[in-house]
């Protein structure tokens, strides 16, 4: 065991992950991250605490993810590069653990421009794989950056990002094994719409032999409703949205959309569950958190498996 | 060259407020070649002064030099006895230039009619681009020629970030993504395996003010 | 053909008005003068190509400098015309004249007097 995590242990065992998504509170009301946590319980093996999404400020993803440890979640602490650098890297890392943290997603981060402090400095002092290699030094080597000692190392489950539908396409999957080389453990993957896409990113990775080396977990959000499949669509950069997803939510009644962009999201879980290389599901449920166990449910991946 | 554009004219109004007798300061290199600081901008800035300040009945008497370079004190000293008389400079140099001026008259208020950019190129007449942030640690020979500091908007060394967009950035439909292009222009050299391997995280050198003392040169006050 | 324009407008002639520079309109304003403005060849018909629309730039220019300063932007303008119009040049004066006219005198003139 890296970190022993519950997710690397269900990982570990050969079980198809889920995982799930929790956006911390703009604000310091600790009632709606343990609101949303309720929602959460059981349905998955560990829960993304996003840092700053989309460059907006909102509270710590480490502060978060220290209530969902006593809400009895586990949390995936995701950590961008935009914000800190190495040395506040470092501290973070340390102090989450300590206070029992053991996954990490370790992620470039959106741009400032596109939040709510457009005009502050991006930091970037490493970037995304640099920061998996420096926190894999920390857990294997038990070294910061500058070759000093660690007392007790962190051992953390080492997360990171992958993007099939961003270009150049034939580049993912080297920037993918680039990652592995860094020190990766598992991969969650952006938002899947463009499934045949996804089908020949995962063939490739596979043919390359990289998904014998990472953990993969598939990015699904189910759309809402056809507005928000349309600012998918165009509005956010790397996600693509064909155009037959959203005539399929356009032919169903106003009142079925977000039911049916449910039943797509549960058929696409239920194929990864047979795609070769894919070993679980990440459910981002934007603002959607109580509708996480009727996809659960739906998607026929409980109960959770319970590993000691 | 080195990229600057002349501050609001509102802001160097109120920068010289107060002052009667001021010294325009041009500077005939990197500024002068962007069409911001050389001897014609002062021209046009003194003029856009002394009409503002005469409508508001509180004329301030302006004269001209542009010199070769205000960073370089074989020129500078030409100004010293120019200066003595003004009460004020104001200096369309880069920021290099404009410090250099401050620090050989320190008696006098030196302020700053520019902002300096950026290093870039030429793109046409009046038009330039940012090419360089001088991190000291070029890895131009590995990325293709185009650098992933200054033209990735996220400076990353392994990109491209999920962001990229048909080619470009995610901060704008304008701005090309450089992994994009670094990917392309390496791949149409056949040199891809370049950027295959995980470029481990950078020591900036940066971070502090940088001198540079070719071999076989000295600091001014060690050849005295 | 002989037609009336009005007096108070002193040519100066430039081989083309690619010639004009910024600071040519500023210090006729600058000195004193109400207005200036620049005439130049039908747009597409210069001789140099592109003479005629580099001065328009630069009058777009002046306008804004002139806006900074606290002067009126129309105090200077451009004009094209070809060489054949003369009735059209008088008819541009006469508007040109009257815009002046309806700003008022350039409140630097005294300051000008002075020197």
């Amino acid at each position: 065991m890296k970190s022993g995590s519950n997710l690397e242990k269900v990982l570990r065992a050969g079980h198809f992950a889920f995982t799930g998504e929790l956006g911390p509170p703009r604000g310091t009301t600790a009632e709606e991250i343990v609101e949303k946590c309720e929602h959460l319980k059981g349905m998955v093996d560990a829960v993304n605490i996003t840092d700053n999404q989309t460059a907006v400020v909102r509270m710590a993803s480490w502060a978060a993810c220290l209530i969902l440890i006593q809400e009895g979640l586990e949390p995936n602490f995701q950590m961008v590069c935009r914000d800190r650098n190495r040395l506040a890297m470092q501290a973070d890392i340390l102090g989450a653990y300590t206070h029992g943290v053991r996954n990490m997603l370790c992620l470039t981060g959106d741009h400032c421009m596109f939040g709510d402090h457009p005009d502050a400095m991006g930091v970037f002092d490493i970037d995304s794989i640099q920061l998996i290699n420096m926190v894999k030094t920390m857990r294997d080597e038990g070294k910061f950056q500058t070759g000093a000692d660690i007392e007790d190392p962190p051992k953390i489950f080492i997360g990171a990002a992958a993007n099939p539908f961003a270009e150049p396409y034939e580049w993912r999957v080297h920037r993918l094994d680039k990652k592995i080389e860094a020190g990766v453990d598992f991969i969650q993957t952006q938002c899947i719409y463009n499934m045949d896409r996804f089908r020949k990113w995962i063939e490739q990775a596979n043919d390359m032999g990289l998904t014998e080396k990472v953990y993969i977990l598939a990015g699904v959000t189910p759309m809402k409703n056809v507005g928000m499949a349309r600012y998918m669509q165009k509005k956010v950069p790397g996600i693509e949205v064909p155009e037959d997803l959203i005539d399929r939510l356009k032919g169903v009644g106003k009142k079925q959309v977000a039911e049916e962009g449910i039943k797509i999201a549960c058929e696409q879980v239920e194929e990864f569950k047979e795609m070769k290389g894919v070993h679980g599901v990440h459910m981002m449920a934007i603002e959607w958190e109580h509708k996480v166990p009727q996809i659960a449910e739906q998607a026929k991946v409980l109960p959770r498996p319970q590993i000691d | 060259m080195i990229v600057a554009e002349r501050k609001p004219f509102e802001e160097i109004k109120e920068m010289l407020k107060g002052y009667k007798k001021v010294l325009s300061v041009g500077c005939g290199t990197c500024v002068a070649v962007c069409l911001t600081g050389g001897e014609k901008e002062v021209a046009v800035l003194n003029a856009e002064l002394d009409m503002a300040r005469k409508l508001e009945e509180d004329p301030i008497e302006l004269g001209a030099a542009t010199i070769e370079r205000q960073c370089d004190r074989e020129y500078l000293e030409v100004l010293d006895e120019m200066v003595k008389p003004y009460e004020a400079l104001l200096s369309m140099a880069c920021g290099a230039g404009i410090q250099f001026l401050a620090e050989r008259y320190p008696d006098k208020p030196v302020l700053p009619a520019v902002d300096t950019t950026f290093i870039g190129v030429n793109q046409d007449v009046g038009w330039y681009e940012e090419r360089c942030r001088s991190c000291s640690a070029c890895v131009l020979a590995w990325t293709g020629g185009i650098c992933p500091v200054t033209m990735c908007a996220k400076g990353l060394y392994n990109g491209p970030c999920g962001g990229t967009d048909q080619g470009k950035c995610e901060i704008s439909q304008d701005q090309p993504c450089a992994w994009f292009e670094i990917y392309g222009r390496l791949a149409g050299q056949d040199r891809l395996d370049l950027i295959k391997r995980f470029y481990a995280i950078v020591p900036w050198k940066n971070q502090k003010p940088r001198t540079l003392i070719q071999p076989g040169y000295k600091k001014p006050e060690q050849a005295k | 053909m002989r037609l009336d324009y009005p007096t108070n407008i002193k040519i100066i002639r430039v081989p083309c008005t690619g010639k004009v520079d910024v600071m040519h309109l500023l210090r006729a304003i600058q000195k004193g003068a109400d207005g200036v403005y620049a005439v130049g060849c039908l747009e597409g018909n210069c001789h140099y190509n592109e003479g005629n629309l580099r001065a328009r730039e630069r009058v777009d220019h002046v306008r804004i400098l002139l806006e900074e300063i606290g002067l009126e932007a129309d105090r200077v303008r451009m004009y094209n015309l070809s060489s054949g119009e003369g009735p059209t040049f008088a008819a541009y004066a006469k508007e040109m004249t009257d815009n002046i006219r309806e700003l008022g005198p350039n409140p630097l003139k005294k300051w000008a007097k002075t020197h």
